[in-house]
């Protein structure tokens, strides 16, 4: 223990159910709630995603009426499936999880804090959350069911109501209210984050001692802050387009269904879309970076090594935000913007492969010549490097303004985002799990239930995602319900079919994980304080922490976050919050 | 950062953070023993909100910018003339909530009582008169969804409107003392409600030569 503990009394804990996990403050409950929603978030998302490659390959399967209205899937009912997966997945999983959910249980014990800064902010953040996942799954209920407008919502489709087809009534509406409900949300969380970080940091944490999960959750909060604002600034435009009969994305003498729509002149759904990605590519930054944290942070663990490059990893984290606001127009290339514009984003978005490319190389320096324990923790984070770098190198070819006018549109952008935003995420979120489990339920998690679900998972995505980009490059476009009326697109039929199992699959090896996480939190060995022998401050307190995180001692630190191996110590790593003079008698 | 000026004698800084000393007791969960959360991280949290409110204002602004640039629609009106005074109110209650500062520092705390109330009541009288430079407007038939100019007029006087209610529900909070129920000190309150009301001030100056320049 450090030299500046007090010996004083724990905290109480609160007592009663509702003040204890219901609407609490302790951020370490917060923090469950938050993985908890995107967990149920993403087994909605992953059904919606078997429905989708269901009707791809027998497109004329009947469900059960319960779950699609009137058995057969229409194009509309597939694209609101499109929909609310991507809304979903992007909003209240990778969101979600990752930043809200590891970050709040884990930022304030990192830097030896006893909560958030502003608890009280931070349970209406989790709340309003909640409440926003409630009124965008209500969309799934109301007449007309689920928006159909993609998670990008462009106007002027999600713009004129009902006319533009189903779920584009009442369902469109909620669809942006949920948005800007979460939009709050993760602006109170994100200034939660930021004050927590600057202004609660243990004596001795300066920011360069700061564990790299810890600045991956100040960096995604600071894209937050500055993204989630416009986002709610366009969400508030487009209802008013909507309800209030305004024209600021919605252009004049549209035609729909062969009916000239009034009432609407001069807007731009131009407009919408340059305010939409000045939030939405942060915004895969925001899902990604907590990602990119928890990887350095487990490979150096299991590697029993210093993370390479400390400094380096900090500020090409700090590259990659600071470059991910000025990309925006990759996204846009053709929507007929001057070829000057294109050419400035897309060397702006290559150049960011410049401080991705440095991190994947301190990634490997970390493992090089490390005495690696192949962990589940350890599997999933070297899976986030190979998913990372797999779907980063798609992303070089999606950034050149007259490749990306062929690939636009097709499904070689949907294997690209969904192994660098989707599944890396995923796996970032896998790894934190089986890492951070111990420590939160105070018990472990079952480790070969764990390499099971990783070796499943990690074969399956390549499965789903990889053949997606020859299909993509052959011409396939993306949000196309039904390809069997398309001649040229019947010999790839084959293909999706093998995308199809390998969802199902990959999808069925989830159970393992379910039922790995439920069953280890009753049932798994009971966890020692530091069982993976790692050096921040999060293992230096009892399992699972007390109410107040460190009982009353709060800890100094005395060093780097990623002290192992250190010649001449007594073991081979060393907690931040040893004295010089602890370290040689260090238990 | 806006807002360190308040001298330091006033501020129960508890240090914790960088090389600071380990902290002092009654932190925000209640219990001996815990780190105060400091008084600085109120402050903190201001600029850091302070930071996502512009980005929203700053969103609109682009916005309008754009609308304008690319529109043929685009109807110039006049604004109401009551918008001149309610830039003047405004202005005048960021002299006052100064004045309001300068004698809690001094330990006058009956003075500080009048003009920090005197501020609330300018503030009132600030949307009162933006309330009726919408009913003008609403009188010469300029409504919503009548132009793309009006639509940007009610959509950045509401939104600032509502900013600026806020910050008068903090000034109450703070005129009535309500802080005390918090774990901020009386001197971290004013101080973060005035930087927020100052902000706010700045916003409406910001906005109303770009309503006034761009209309």
């Amino acid at each position: 223990m450090s030299s500046h503990e007090h010996a004083v009394h724990v905290a109480p804990t609160p007592s009663g159910f509702i003040r204890k996990y219901i609407f609490s403050v302790d951020h370490k409950v917060i923090g469950i709630q938050y993985i908890l929603l995107a967990l149920t978030a993403v087994v909605i998302g992953i059904v919606l995603s078997l429905l989708m490659r269901f009707h791809l390959v027998w497109p004329g399967a009947k469900f059960p009426s319960w779950m699609i209205s009137g058995g057969v899937m229409t194009p509309e009912q597939y694209l609101s499936l499109v929909t609310m997966h991507g809304t979903l997945m992007v909003f209240f999983v990778l969101t979600t999880a990752p930043q809200s959910g590891f970050g709040n249980y884990f930022l304030p014990i990192q830097i030896g804090a006893p909560d958030m800064a502003f608890p009280r902010i931070n349970m209406l953040s989790f709340w309003f959350t909640f409440l926003a996942f409630v009124v965008m799954v209500a969309a799934f209920f109301v007449p007309g069911g689920a928006p159909i407008s993609g998670w990008t919502a462009y106007p002027p489709l999600s713009g004129l109501g009902q006319v533009t087809g189903p779920g584009e009534g009442l369902g469109q509406d909620l669809w942006i209210i949920s948005i800007a409900i979460f939009s709050g949300a993760s602006l109170m969380g994100a200034l939660n984050f930021i004050a927590t970080t600057i202004d609660l940091r243990a004596p001795g944490l300066s920011l360069m001692r700061l564990p790299l999960t810890a600045w991956a959750w100040f960096i995604t909060a600071i894209l937050g802050l500055l993204a989630f604002g416009v986002l709610l600034a366009a969400g508030i435009l487009l209802l008013l387009d909507r309800m209030a009969g305004t024209s600021f994305f919605i252009p004049a003498g549209l035609v729909v269904t062969d009916v000239v729509q009034k009432g609407h002149a001069g807007g731009s759904p131009l407009l919408w879309q340059h305010l939409f990605w000045f939030f939405g590519h942060p915004e895969v930054y925001i899902a990604v970076l907590p990602g990119m944290g928890v990887a350095s942070h487990i490979l150096s663990t299991f590697s029993r090594k210093p993370v390479f490059g400390y400094r380096a990893m900090v500020y090409a984290m700090s590259s990659i935000g600071f470059l991910g606001f000025m990309v925006w127009g990759h996204h846009m290339f053709v929507s007929g913007m001057s070829p000057y514009s294109a050419i400035a984003f897309s060397v702006l978005t290559m150049s960011i492969g410049v401080p991705s490319a440095i991190k994947t190389f301190n990634w490997l320096g970390t493992l090089w010549g490390g005495k690696i324990r192949f962990t589940s923790a350890m599997l999933f984070a070297i899976g986030f490097v190979s998913l990372f770098v797999s779907g980063g190198l798609s992303g070089l070819f999606l950034a050149q303004p007259a490749i990306d006018l062929y690939f636009h549109d097709t499904y070689f952008v949907v294997g690209h985002f969904h192994l660098i935003m989707g599944v890396a995420a995923i796996f970032g979120i896998f790894a934190a799990t089986y890492f951070w489990f111990p420590k939160m339920y105070g018990r472990m998690m079952n480790e070969g239930l764990g390499k099971l679900h990783f070796w499943i998972t990690f074969v399956g995505v390549y499965c789903i995602f990889m053949p997606m980009h020859y299909l993509g490059v052959v011409g396939n476009p993306r949000r196309y319900s039904d390809f069997s009326a398309n001649h040229f697109l019947a010999p790839l039929y084959s293909i999706h079919l093998f995308i199809t199992i390998a969802a199902i699959v990959t999808a069925a090896a989830q159970l393992f994980f379910i039922l790995n996480y439920f069953w280890s939190m009753k049932k798994g060995p009971k966890a020692p304080d530091n069982p993976w022998n790692a050096t921040t401050l999060e293992w230096t307190t009892s399992t699972p922490p007390p109410h107040d995180n460190f009982g009353g001692h709060y800890p100094s630190v005395y060093r780097g976050p990623y002290e192992f191996s250190v010649p001449g110590a007594a073991e081979d790593f060393i907690p931040q919050h040893l004295t010089p003079d602890q370290v040689g008698k260090a238990k | 950062m806006p807002g360190t000026t308040l001298s330091e004698d006033l501020q129960q800084t508890h240090g914790r953070g960088g090389a600071g000393d380990s902290g002092g007791d009654g932190g925000d969960s209640g219990g001996p023993g815990i780190p105060a959360v400091p008084q600085r991280a109120y402050i903190t949290g201001m600029s850091v909100a302070l930071a996502g409110i512009l980005m929203f204002f700053m969103a609109l602004t682009s916005a309008f910018i754009v609308r304008k640039g690319i529109s043929l629609d685009w109807q110039p009106f006049a604004l109401p003339k009551i918008l001149w005074l309610n830039t003047a109110i405004l202005l005048a209650s960021s002299w006052t909530i100064l004045r309001a500062r300068k004698f809690f520092r001094l330990g006058d705390m009956p003075n500080f009582s009048h003009w920090w109330n005197v501020t609330t009541a300018m503030g009132l009288f600030f949307l009162a008169g933006q309330l009726l430079a919408w009913r003008q407007l609403a009188a010469a038939g300029v409504f919503l969804a009548s132009s793309p100019s009006n639509s940007f007029f009610y959509v950045l006087t509401a939104a600032h409107g509502l900013h600026l209610l806020g910050g008068i529900v903090a000034l109450l909070f703070v005129g009535l003392r309500w802080q005390h129920q918090t774990h901020l000190t009386p001197a971290t309150a004013t101080e973060v409600v005035s930087i927020y009301w100052h902000f706010m001030d700045g916003l409406w100056v910001f906005l109303f030569l770009l309503l006034y320049l761009g209309r």
